[in-house]
């Protein structure tokens, strides 16, 4: 397992092409990767602020909690922190398992649980205005179905 | 104890964080107490529903004891991923 929280850009691909080497039996990788939209067409940057140490204890809890859930080979967990341009990497999460479905769950999982029980918080910034991004119900909704 | 402020409610208070001298009992009278100092403490707590708990780097709720936590943050609804 390993989780970084980090301010540095991080290359998607060659992430996952190093990740769960060596770790015996996997028959499947799922990766999903966070990417700065700009939905307006204004974004001049996203300010991601998180809380230190709480951040890392919070990621790691509930990666513990899709290890006991689901049988992972491997779990690689990224979250980017600070200025953060247009189309730039945010996060990354890859499970590693010996069949899809569960790769694909538990990736779908710490997906779910990560945008709303890891303290980050983002914030839009325009020529205009600067913005904290609201938490949607939709986001805590999606807790209710693990 | 220490206070920790994150996103807006840092914003609103004006300070990343603060040292707090206090008996209060549970999270809620801290807010009390917070709430009672001045108008910027007043408005970053007046809807509680839109804020969230950490004690001691551990979410909690409105309602938990303050005894031995060292270290309390308050912040909006995370938004992470």
């Amino acid at each position: 397992m390993t989780v970084r929280v980090q301010s540095d850009h991080f290359d998607a691909g060659a992430e996952l092409n190093c990740f769960a080497q060596g770790c015996g039996d996997i028959g499947a990788v799922v990766s999903f990767t966070g990417v700065v939209r700009d939905t307006q067409g204004n974004l001049r940057e996203m300010l991601i602020e998180h809380y230190p140490g709480m951040t890392e204890k919070a990621i790691k809890t509930i990666v513990d909690e899709a290890k006991k859930r689901w049988d992972l080979a491997d779990v690689l967990v990224i979250h980017r922190y600070g200025p953060l341009a247009v189309g730039a990497p945010i996060m990354m999460v890859a499970t590693a398992a010996a069949h899809r479905a569960a790769a694909f769950a538990a990736a779908d999982f710490l997906m779910d649980y990560l945008k709303s029980r890891a303290p980050f918080w983002k914030k839009e910034v325009t020529e205009q205005a600067e913005t904290w991004v609201a938490a949607k119900d939709a986001d805590e909704d999606a807790l209710k179905r693990w | 104890m220490n206070v920790i402020y994150f996103a807006w409610v840092r914003e609103r208070i004006g300070i990343p964080q603060e040292t707090v001298e206090t008996d209060a009992v549970t999270v809620k009278d801290l807010i009390a107490e917070l709430r009672a100092r001045e108008a910027r403490y007043d408005a970053a707590f007046s809807d509680t529903t839109a804020l969230r708990v950490a004690l001691d780097q551990e979410l909690s709720d409105f309602d938990a004891p303050l005894a031995g936590v060292r270290e309390v943050a308050f912040f909006p609804p995370m938004t992470g991923g």
